[in-house]
């Protein structure tokens, strides 16, 4: 019986697929079946390339791309990352309860005090590379990483001292929420998901793309406190 | 500007064939880095900026020391090779 359904359930699932893609007209085949009007919609790269400034009016044509035209692609990636980072999270838990405390020896004076004076300064980097996302090369992703390194070298250079785990899961709950939120209000707003509904400014401003910088520091939340995360859970001592 | 490609292809190659080789996963773990670091390199001389710190700060950073961590958690060379 129980197979009976499950196969049930698989045909309405193929046939809800065939059913969206049945209609689409993929690649060039498409494109000079059904003329110009698919051309259109299947080239849409240069399209991209040649409007997505007076559009989005982002100086990084690429943040444009993977944030707006491309945004749901983005939420996708994210929630991949989430759930390597909430595996990693449920493997490592069930060990870390009989951890004991670190017998490593702390580390040298030295490295200490330069620990102490990077950690901010890389910080600060990886903000500015997120809030300036949409104006130079980098973003949410790159940023985050880098964050997530500032925490990587407090464990090597400071041990015993880490990420407290409660603040790092509100960190990326509430920037998760915030992505979504932020794409919602475009569905409520102008009918369409991730819309980009907020004054757009003038290009090459740091207050400017709408709702891009917005998307790009939650991404960079998410992303730091996930990564972050992974190596707090990793650092923990071994065996 | 070719010539230097070319090389930073070749060192990206013997990187990867050595990480394929090495008994020593802490080495090959290195060369993975290396890999990654060519990488990210060449994807800046290809004028892909973006992809060039997301490959440096991810492929070369952050997977270098998950994979030092994991290795520390479990063993750090492979089996049939002989251990020092």
């Amino acid at each position: 019986m129980r197979r009976l359904i499950s196969l049930l359930l698989l045909l309405i699932v193929a046939l809800g697929i065939f059913l969206c893609f049945s209609g689409a007209s993929f690649g060039a085949e498409g494109a000079s079946r059904a003329g110009k009007l698919t051309e259109d919609k299947v080239n849409f790269g240069r399209r991209y390339a040649s409007r997505g400034l007076e559009e989005n009016k982002a100086g990084n044509i690429v943040a444009s791309v993977v944030v707006n035209y491309r945004g749901f692609d983005t939420l996708g990636e994210v929630t991949v990352l989430f759930i390597a980072a909430v595996g990693l999270a449920a493997i490592l838990h069930a060990r870390r309860e009989e951890a004991t405390p670190s017998k490593a020896e702390p580390a040298s004076l030295i490295v200490f005090t330069g620990c102490r004076f990077l950690f901010p300064l890389i910080l600060l980097l990886g903000a500015y590379i997120f809030i300036h996302g949409h104006l130079t090369p980098g973003g949410g992703f790159q940023g985050g990483a880098v964050v997530a390194s500032g925490f990587l070298l407090i464990y090597l250079g400071c041990r015993g001292r880490g990420l407290r785990s409660a603040g790092v899961a509100v960190a990326e709950s509430l920037s998760g929420l915030a992505f979504l939120a932020v794409a919602l209000v475009g569905l409520a707003v102008g009918g369409s998901f991730l819309l980009n509904f907020l004054p757009k400014g003038s290009a090459f401003a740091l207050f400017s793309g709408g709702v891009i910088p917005l998307i790009y520091v939650a991404i960079g939340f998410k992303v730091g406190s996930e990564l972050g995360g992974i190596i707090d859970n990793l650092s923990g001592e071994a065996r | 500007m070719i010539v230097f490609q070319t090389f930073l292809v070749l060192v990206m190659i013997v990187a990867a064939l050595a990480a394929a080789r090495f008994g020593d996963l802490l080495d090959a773990v290195i060369a993975c880095a290396l890999v990654s670091l060519m990488a990210s390199i060449i994807f800046y001389f290809l004028q892909a900026p973006d992809v060039a710190m997301a490959e440096a700060s991810i492929g070369a950073g952050l997977t270098t020391a998950i994979f030092i961590f994991a290795i520390n958690r479990s063993i750090r060379y492979e089996e049939n090779e002989k251990t020092d």
